[in-house]
């Protein structure tokens, strides 16, 4: 750790962890907006309705958030990454639609295998269709240098289309019994916790882990960056970036896997909007656009932060509840506004 | 016509940084004044004032004895004052006559009067000796013909103080003197030019007299007659720049070839290319703008096609696809264009040092102490000058970049290096840190490769040069033909035969 005999230190150089200027935190602080903002609104959510503020509300709210931010946190690596994918309500779709006829067909086939099995085959199922399509759009985006916008828009429309062939216009339901097998899936506790909710910490916490402490999570910055960069730097930029939509591709399953015991049935409406909703809580959570830079415990906040304001709007009736998108809507303009960078 | 202008105390600070610390001095009407100063001296942000683009924090600026406050570059311009910039300012998608006459455009009738635009242009481009039709878009134009844009778009602005920043970083000899040529006419016609360079031989060529700079304050001002490059070098670093080259050591006869290239073919560059390296030497890249030095190594990376090429690293025939397969085989390449190809800007000092090597130290969690253990190494080691280790590579001054772009490309422990310009846009001290820096790698034991448009530092530096010409190898030089002459009578090809 000897400094070069060569040269001279004419200006102090740096030495050390001690004395460390207060201004080196304040970007940490910058990251904290959105759970200010988070914080603020529970606070005024509570005052404006006692319901707000119980445990049982705020599972309700959590157990909502689990698609979209089951996605985002997802979408937080392709936006990261420079890329973005319109498609992934239709994929919901999708793999919906896909999982329920290949379950039923399981279930009224010769010998049918027991229930359990049907509905773990539907799982594998629908992780593998999310796995494909996310490759699918890696490959055209990284290897066809097609840009992600124009590859996802055409897929959005490619997804829902074969879904809407698949129910022939309607809704395709999900056999009885599989139903009854698979529901808890989406309505039980495990100490108190819904399921979905569970599943969200867990792919939130792999997805930061990812993001900020391995190297192909970094690689993901590196290449939001400056591709050019990356690539020069010896990163293996094509397959970094289509390895980014396969993250989300399988993300888009697990809501999907989530999302089906609900209901119990796809229909040519089933996720229209999500990616809206997914983009807008990366971008809320200070994910910026242009790639780069994002954190998923950011996006987590954004997606939570979107729909605790549809849920007050719903409590108390301060406004219409057809207004409600309006003034989520508000909200991301009035986000993106106070985190603009200059210039 | 010539215009005067007085810096009284100017002072600027970007939040609790100052930058320029009071700064008072006066440029007298149609002079060539050469305005030196390391890197983060406050050179270009004094200049960015005088044109518009900064506000001073305090003091105040007297252009024809009357203080002004410029709201932007336009109003400077409107006093005829005109800054060429280091980094270009230039639309891509649009033409060179449309990039000329950007904001000002000629109308007729309310249209765009292109006809008149162009041959307006076509006169500046051939006063600036660029051989392009107006309509060439600028995202075909290679660096060098840039700059020369840039500057035909300062002469269209019938520039009465002209400040040009580092406006030969990128071009030829042969560019270079149509420059000079071209500020000694507006010099005659009564422009006062500011001419910032870190090449000493231009100021000493073709300034009138010089004003040195160092760390945010004016220090002094001379006649160039009356000072050398040497006084120069010193007064602005504030102490004596002896030898600027560590001694040669003894090029190692008997060592292992690492690297050998034969029969190299890049289409549209490089053609039947051979060279080879051993450990323990520095070889030389000379050779003029578009003479195909970059285009070679960026196709034995893999980052350009090759059509034909055997590439051997230690004796073994290697085939390398991307950056990252020549890393693995020990071989790695720093880019001349730090900032689009060498450098992640936006991101902190850590992550672009610790970036290639991410992949090879994760298990599988990235050891961000270790990375900050590499940092504090690394800024010890390349001497990196820094107020905040958080803080990200584009607050660093250009000469600590450049360590840092070192630092990153040797992370990974290359046995050949190969650096493009490595002191490009450097102050001298930083030059000299990065030339015992050059010199200790090969002393290690590794192969080095300095491509470089500054011939002092071939000679300086290389034990051999290899000089190309139009995409071929003219000639290997070894150590007893190191002369100026000789290489660019090499690099432009018309050396005469001797026997």
């Amino acid at each position: 750790m000897q400094p070069t005999p060569n040269t001279p230190a004419t200006e102090p150089s740096f030495q050390g962890g001690a004395g460390k200027p207060l201004v080196a935190s304040l970007p940490r602080l910058k990251g904290l907006g959105p759970a200010l903002a988070l914080v603020l609104l529970c606070i005024a959510g509570g005052l404006l309705n006692p319901d707000f503020a119980t445990f049982d509300n705020l599972m309700n709210v959590l157990t909502r958030t689990a698609f979209i931010g089951i996605i985002a946190v997802g979408m937080t690596f392709v936006v990261v990454s420079g890329g973005i994918d319109l498609s992934v309500g239709s994929m919901a779709a999708l793999i919906a639609g896909v999982m329920i006829v290949a379950m039923n067909a399981l279930a009224t086939g010769a010998n049918p295998p027991g229930a359990v099995s049907i509905v773990l085959l539907g799982i594998g199922l629908a992780l593998a269709f999310g796995a494909v399509f996310g490759i699918l759009h890696g490959f055209l985006i990284a290897r066809g240098r097609i840009e992600a916008f124009i590859v996802t828009l055409g897929t959005l429309g490619v997804f829902r289309a074969v879904l809407t062939w698949l129910s022939d216009g309607g809704a395709l339901t999900l056999d009885f019994t599989l139903s009854e097998t698979y529901s808890p899936v989406y309505y039980q506790s495990l100490l108190g916790v819904p399921v979905p909710v569970w599943v969200f910490a867990l792919v939130a916490l792999l997805g930061a882990l990812i993001l900020n402490r391995t190297a192909y999570g970094q690689h993901v910055q590196a290449i939001g960056s400056n591709e050019q960069v990356a690539r020069y730097a010896a990163i293996r930029v094509d397959r970094v970036k289509v390895l980014t939509y396969l993250l989300l591709g399988v993300c888009v399953a697990i809501a999907t896997i989530l999302y089906v015991p609900r209901l119990g049935s796809a229909t040519p409406t089933t996720g229209i909007l999500w990616e809206l909703e997914a983009i807008a809580a990366v971008v809320v959570g200070g994910t910026s656009l242009r790639g780069g830079s994002g954190r998923v415990m950011g996006t987590v906040v954004g997606a939570i932060l979107l729909s605790v304001i549809g849920n007050i709007l719903n409590l108390t009736s301060i406004i219409s509840v057809h207004l409600n998108p309006a003034v989520q809507g508000l909200v991301i303009i009035a986000v993106a506004y106070l985190q603009r960078g200059r210039r | 016509m010539s215009l005067s202008v007085r810096f009284n105390h100017i002072v600027k600070e970007f939040g609790k940084v100052a930058v320029l610390h009071g700064v008072d001095f006066a440029l007298e009407p149609g002079r060539v004044v050469g305005l030196l100063g390391e890197n983060g001296a406050g050179k270009s942000t004094l200049m960015k004032i005088l044109a518009g683009y900064e506000r001073p924090t305090g003091g105040q600026l007297v252009i024809d004895g009357a203080e002004r406050h410029f709201a932007s570059a336009r109003e400077a311009e409107s006093l005829g004052i005109a800054l060429i910039h280091q980094e270009f300012n230039l639309a891509e998608h649009l033409t060179i006559a449309q990039n000329i006459f950007l904001g000002h455009e000629k109308t007729r009738g309310g249209l765009l009067d292109r006809r008149a635009m162009a041959i307006e242009a076509a006169g500046y481009l051939e006063q600036v000796g660029l051989a392009r039709d107006p309509h060439t878009p600028v995202s075909e134009l290679i660096v060098a013909e840039k700059q020369l844009v840039e500057i035909a778009k300062a002469l269209s602005r019938k520039a009465r103080l002209l400040i040009m920043d580092e406006p030969t970083a990128s071009l030829s000899a042969g560019e270079t003197s149509k420059l000079f040529a071209l500020m000694a006419r507006l010099k005659a016609e009564g422009v006062t030019i500011v001419y910032i360079s870190h090449k000493l031989d231009e100021m000493e060529a073709h300034t009138d007299e010089v004003v040195v700079m160092r760390d945010g304050k004016f220090v002094t001002r001379a006649l160039t007659s009356d000072v050398n490059r040497r006084q120069m070098a010193n007064l602005m670093v504030g102490r004596d720049v002896s030898d600027m080259f560590p001694p040669k050591q003894e090029a190692p006869a008997g060592a292992p070839v690492l690297l050998r290239v034969s029969g190299l073919d890049v289409p549209g560059w490089v053609e039947k290319l051979g060279f080879e390296v051993r450990a323990g030497e520095i070889l030389g890249f000379a050779g003029l703008v578009g003479a195909g030095r970059t285009e070679a190594f960026e196709a034995i990376l893999g980052l350009r096609p090759r059509r034909s090429g055997r590439i051997e690293i230690d004796g073994q025939a290697v085939d390398i696809r991307s950056p990252r397969e020549a890393m693995q085989h020990g071989l790695t390449y720093l880019s001349e264009d730090r900032k689009g190809k060498g450098l992640h800007v936006d991101l902190g000092l850590r992550e672009n040092l610790t970036m290639m090597t991410l992949e090879r130290d994760a298990r599988p969690w990235v050891d961000l102490k270790a990375g900050r253990a590499a940092l504090q190494k690394a800024i010890a080691d390349f001497g990196i000058r820094l107020r905040d280790p958080d803080c990200v590579a584009r607050s660093l001054s250009g000469g600590n970049q450049q360590k840092l772009a070192l630092a990153k490309y040797l992370h990974s422990d290359p046995r050949v290096i190969v650096l493009d310009e490595p002191t490009r846009g450097v102050d001298v001290g930083a030059k000299r840190d990065i030339y015992a820096l050059i010199h200790r790698l090969a002393g290690e034991g590794r192969a080095v490769i300095v491509i470089s448009s500054e011939l002092i530092e071939l000679i300086g530096l290389s034990h051999r040069v290899a000089v190309l010409h139009g995409g071929r190898l003219q000639a290997v030089l070894g150590p007893d033909q190191l002369s100026e002459e000789n290489i660019i009578s090499h690099a432009t090809d018309t050396q005469h035969t001797r026997h």
